[in-house]
């Protein structure tokens, strides 16, 4: 009987599962490398505080980055408007309202965060609410909304484990070899460690940023149908990203620990090269806004 | 939304529970006699209109399916949260509540059932005091809505009635127990 006009887009899903299988292998793989390689007897400390570090970004994400981004929370009362917008998507996803707040900033941008849809928050800067209309923001809402029903500070974190474990191991063994070298069998293992990490951490850079990618085309297509006008979106992202792309790098500096949670990429990718972008090109975003479009549009039966 | 779900970035939009509508005229009744609210006659149905050819069309023969055979005359009006009210006038409240049901189940067979937020039945008191009955589609679960008469532009809700009519009828509807869904519907059409 009811049957709904959200496409199943298999391709994605399938791509992002073997990317999160990669992480989580490469995950393992570094730790079966350093089980092998016990002379750095502090190594499963070190990794026990690189996951420390993991779950306290993780578990302090709204805190961290409402503070970067100089973000206040705002009650109905100060925003009868945005807050009506928010209400009304979380009752069509069936979701938990988040907190709402405003980033007193003219970058046009809004980010999602919190460590589980109950304790989110999604911001928006006083910049995109002056650029985009009513019907725009709700996309841009509803993209934020979708990184919170995904729990995709949750996933980001995990996956990014394995990065932040080999990046502590590299410290952690280049302090190992100035201070503590005693013998050349605990010098060559030290080397050891610092290779596997560098290897660890390059790939999982590279996944990160594919995954990355991959979340934001699901929250496109999740916010697209949350909303029905997947018009509005991609007029919204036109805005944004043309808007972006014409401020001066130099003032966007500040704002790149961010990234990884902004509806389009701060920093523009000129220096970057497709591979490490944290966003799917405009372009990528748009084709499948269009298609999502070209399937809401189908004729009745 | 399921924890595999939410790994794999889906969203499976929640379907609309439509059923539970008809328990609306029992209802009624008791909001008669227990709080001499009446029904205005009037019905409402919430939704977000998709873009596209398809859903015009969808819309346009839900229109004139309710008004066909002398049914009542349906209004349509786009707030400014972009949500679309379709507002169907029908004394007999097993009539408007069958109308309202017919746009629910056209929508939904068409595909569009995620883009359904509520619909609205108000009641009015001879004191004046008004109380929307509420119908969460992605909860199946009713909540009371009275917007407490202020001045324009003042927004105020008269909690009182609201849990009085929550009250009343915890024996007749499912009635949405998180006060946190309780959500405005400032300027429906009938409050």
């Amino acid at each position: 009987m009811a049957h709904s006009r959200f496409i199943r887009d298999t391709g994605l899903t399938v791509r992002m599962t073997t990317v999160m299988f990669l992480l989580g292998g490469l995950f393992v793989a570094l730790i079966v490398a350093l089980m092998a390689m016990m002379p750095v007897q502090y190594a499963p400390i070190i990794g026990l505080v690189g996951l420390g570090i993991a779950f306290w970004q993780w578990w302090s994400s709204d805190k961290v980055a409402m503070r970067a981004m100089r973000a206040r929370e705002v009650t109905p009362e100060e925003a009868p408007e945005l807050h009506g917008m928010v209400d009304r998507l979380c009752a069509m996803a069936d979701m938990p309202k988040p907190r709402v707040g405003v980033a007193d900033s003219d970058i046009p941008n809004a980010f999602a965060t919190g460590r589980s849809p109950e304790r989110a928050v999604v911001c928006v800067t006083t910049g995109i609410l002056k650029k985009l209309d009513a019907e725009e923001l709700e996309g841009v809402l509803a993209h934020e909304l979708s990184h919170v029903a995904h729990r995709d500070v949750l996933v980001m974190t995990v996956a990014s484990s394995a990065g932040i474990v080999a990046g502590m191991l590299t410290r952690g063994a280049q302090w190992g070899m100035m201070g503590r070298s005693r013998s050349s069998g605990g010098i060559a293992g030290i080397v050891l460690v610092v290779v596997v990490s560098l290897v660890v951490y390059a790939i999982s850079f590279v996944l990160l940023r594919l995954l990355s990618r991959y979340r934001e085309l699901c929250a496109d297509r999740s916010g697209a149908y949350l909303t029905q006008k997947p018009g509005a979106l991609a007029s919204a992202l036109q805005k944004i990203t043309g808007e972006m792309a014409a401020i001066p790098t130099k003032d966007l500096r500040k704002a790149s620990t961010m990234n990884a949670f902004f509806i389009a990429p701060a920093v523009r990718g000129i220096s970057l090269s497709t591979i490490t972008a944290t966003h799917p090109s405009l372009e990528q975003r748009l084709e499948q806004l269009a298609r999502i479009q070209a399937e809401l549009a189908r004729p009745v039966d | 939304m399921g924890f595999w779900d939410s790994l794999r970035g889906r969203t499976r939009p929640r379907q609309a529970n439509l059923d539970a509508l008809f328990g609306i005229p029992t209802a009624a009744i008791t909001l008669e006699t227990a709080a001499g609210l009446r029904p205005t006659g009037l019905g409402a149905v919430c939704y977000r209109a998709a873009e596209g050819a398809a859903f015009t069309r969808t819309q346009a023969d839900v229109v004139e399916l309710i008004e066909a055979d002398g049914g009542p005359a349906v209004e349509r009006s786009v707030d400014r949260f972009g949500f679309t009210w379709l507002v169907a006038r029908d004394d007999d409240l097993s009539h408007l509540c069958t109308d309202l049901h017919a746009v629910n189940t056209a929508l939904e067979v068409q595909g569009f059932g995620s883009g359904l937020l509520c619909s609205l039945v108000p009641f009015a008191a001879d004191d004046g005091r008004r109380v929307g009955l509420v119908y969460l589609y992605k909860q199946g679960t009713f909540y009371p809505f009275a917007p407490a008469g202020g001045e324009a532009g003042e927004q105020r809700r008269d909690n009182l009635l609201e849990l009085t009519v929550r009250d009343l009828l915890a024996n007749e509807l499912p009635v949405e127990a998180d006060l946190q869904r309780w959500l405005a519907v400032w300027g429906a059409p009938g409050l």
